[in-house]
């Protein structure tokens, strides 16, 4: 395989609704971005991109089959070839390790991978509803079936068998809006508190409204080469390319019914133990795992994404992460995965201090410095959630973490961070049935 | 800590005027500056679903009897029922469940898709069978939801049924035992 680079990204503002624009449009916005930041005039784009990879959900959202041709057409891309991906929540983390084959196979030297959802189409219940269908529709989806609703279930579990608290959860709801406050391309900017967190209406019991990401309007759009196209580029625009290296990918599945999920041995990182997940603190006297409480798919991607990138300790090793927080307690429940920490200590983490950024006032008792930020952006919960956008905005903003060009991008440095070597993005569906792992490293 | 916050915004509803016309300017370059037009959409399906292998579970319930599986090679025992075994990939056959469990986890949906909003507040929960590895999911009746809490994992549940069927899952729903 061959090594394969992220050279440039846009991102539209995600907002609540874009009814100036059809989806075409505003995935335009974020392929023009993307050109303009390194120089590239669009027609030349247009002679040596190779194809791309559309990422978008739902059809139901869309009301509209195949729309990525539509894109497609409407970027001027045909006729190149393209294809969907689709993978629920995950959609965007699985479009751009598509676009990652397509150049480490030699297929393609220049891929742009492009992604959008326009869930302002139908009301907040209605959505719920199209994204519920996104369980079993037999068993799981006519028995009351939202995913705030399976969500909250599975952070009941993890209290339970771990004592993780709310006030926990509520501290990863400030971390992320508070980080979105300086980035402005999030959809909420806000300065909260644990009691706002804790204040705000119960959708899910115990998961409030500030516990959870909101539907988006939105695009984003990375673009792929392989050294060869890297050449080509610099070749087209007569400027040398920041280019960010991939250096690891990897992916997992679990049943689509959570009731499903088997209780077996835990698939160890280098850095821990058996040992780890025996003794008094776990029911039974040993972790049961995936169980419910646990993101069996996640920890399988992270497994694939460390061994391919050479990681051994992911929190020494890894600078940051974009993870999938659709929820404050995925995120939890995805520092263990990730192996960030342990199993069941994912609540104390939250709160150690260890995920937040240096430099921005949060206003809580923090007893550790940052060591590896999490959602530096404000993540899924304060820049919203436009499903086949998603993954790629973390592929974006990632990258710029990478590139040092934070400050560029948001107007604003305060989020970047200071030589960042080397970065996660994690993209996560269902109620962790697939979930995408993918390693950036500043090359 | 929060203060308490005063709405300050007027509902917005669904309801709207019809639109039947627009205004347009002579100047066709003003056209760029045209707000956009939205306008409703129904969509409405009758879908016909089949429950295809997993039909007598329908049809247990409409006789007041919960069914699961268990694989014939390897004893694995489906709650959710699974005709094909996701461990070794033997034939599961039909089983009957125990009409008790217990909760192994909940929630309290104070909100929900479009189709259940009317139902909240209401109480979903995965029920755990003794002799089977997998878990239900299914509607709790009987507590206050505004008396949540942690302990009711772990507590003992029964099966209850509806007296007409309705052929969907929750034709079978839990009540503390």
């Amino acid at each position: 395989m061959r090594p394969v680079y992220v050279v440039s990204g846009g991102v539209s503002k995600f907002k609540k609704a874009r009814p100036d624009k059809t989806f075409q449009a505003i995935v335009k916005e974020a392929v023009v971005y993307t050109l303009q930041d390194i120089g590239l005039e669009y027609g030349k784009f247009l002679e040596i991109v190779d194809g791309s990879v559309a990422s978008y959900f739902s059809d139901h959202f869309t009301r509209q089959l195949m729309a990525g041709i539509m894109v497609q057409d409407y970027l001027g891309l045909t006729p190149k070839p393209s294809h969907r991906v689709e993978g629920g929540g995950a959609t965007g983390g699985l479009c751009f390790q598509e676009a990652w084959k397509s150049i480490a196979s030699g297929n393609m030297d220049l891929c742009l991978a492009y992604g959008f959802e326009t869930m302002s189409h139908v009301n907040t219940w209605k959505g719920n509803e199209f994204i519920a269908l996104a369980s079993d529709v037999s068993f799981d989806y006519p028995v009351g079936g939202f995913y705030s609703g399976y969500y909250a279930m599975m952070v009941v579990r993890h209290m339970k068998e771990f004592g993780t608290t709310v006030e926990q959860m509520a501290h990863v709801s400030v971390k992320n809006h508070m980080n979105a406050y300086h980035n402005p391309y999030a959809q909420k900017r806000q300065k909260l508190t644990i009691g706002d967190v804790r204040g705000a209406p119960i959708v899910a019991w115990p998961l409030t409204r500030l516990d959870i990401c909101v539907m988006s309007d939105g695009a984003a759009c990375t673009l792929i080469a392989s050294e060869e196209g890297i050449r080509k580029l610099e070749k087209a625009t007569g400027k040398s390319v920041n280019a960010v290296k991939i250096t690891g990918i990897g992916r997992g599945t679990d049943a689509m019914r959570m009731s499903d999920r088997p209780h077996k041995e835990v698939p160890l990182l280098p850095h821990e133990k058996a040992e780890d997940y025996v003794g008094k603190q776990f029911v039974g006297g040993k972790l049961k795992y995936p169980g419910i409480h646990s993101f069996r798919a996640g920890r399988t991607a992270s497994l694939q994404a460390y061994k391919h990138a050479g990681i051994k300790d992911p929190l020494k090793e890894i600078d940051f992460v974009e993870l999938h927080d659709a929820y404050t307690s995925s995120e939890i429940q995805t520092y263990e995965d990730m192996g960030l920490c342990r199993y069941g200590e994912g609540g104390e983490f939250a709160t150690s201090g260890k995920t937040f950024m240096p430099g921005i006032e949060y206003g809580l008792k923090l007893k550790d410095q940052p060591v590896c930020p999490v959602n530096p952006s404000g993540g899924l919960i304060a820049c919203g959630h436009p499903v086949g956008a998603t993954g790629l905005m973390q592929a974006v903003f990632a990258m710029w973490q990478l590139q040092g060009t934070i400050g560029k991008h948001f107007g604003d440095p305060k989020l970047q961070l200071k030589n960042p070597k080397r970065g996660a993005i994690h993209s996560h569906a269902g109620t962790g049935t697939y979930v995408s792992v993918s390693i950036l490293e500043k090359s | 800590m929060t203060k308490k916050r005063i709405q300050e915004v007027v509902e917005e509803t669904d309801e709207g005027t019809i639109l039947f016309n627009v205004p347009m300017p002579r100047n066709v370059e003003l056209l760029k500056d045209l707000s956009p037009i939205i306008i409703k959409q129904s969509y409405h399906i009758d879908y016909i679903h089949s429950y295809g292998q997993d039909s007598p579970w329908f049809a247990g319930l409409a006789n007041k009897r919960l069914l699961g599986t268990r694989c014939q090679k390897c004893r694995y025992g489906f709650a959710t029922p699974k005709l094909s075994c996701m461990e070794c990939g033997g034939e599961c056959d039909w089983v009957e469940m125990p009409l008790e469990g217990k909760v192994h986890t909940f929630t309290v949906c104070e909100f929900g898709s479009e189709e259940f909003l009317k139902e909240t507040p209401f109480l979903l929960c995965l029920v755990e069978f003794e002799g089977f590895n997998t878990l239900l999911l299914s509607r709790l009746i009987g507590l206050d939801p505004k008396e949540a809490t942690l302990n009711w994992v772990g507590m003992k549940v029964k099966a209850k049924f509806r007296r007409n069927s309705k052929f969907k899952p929750t034709d079978v729903y839990f009540v503390p035992a």
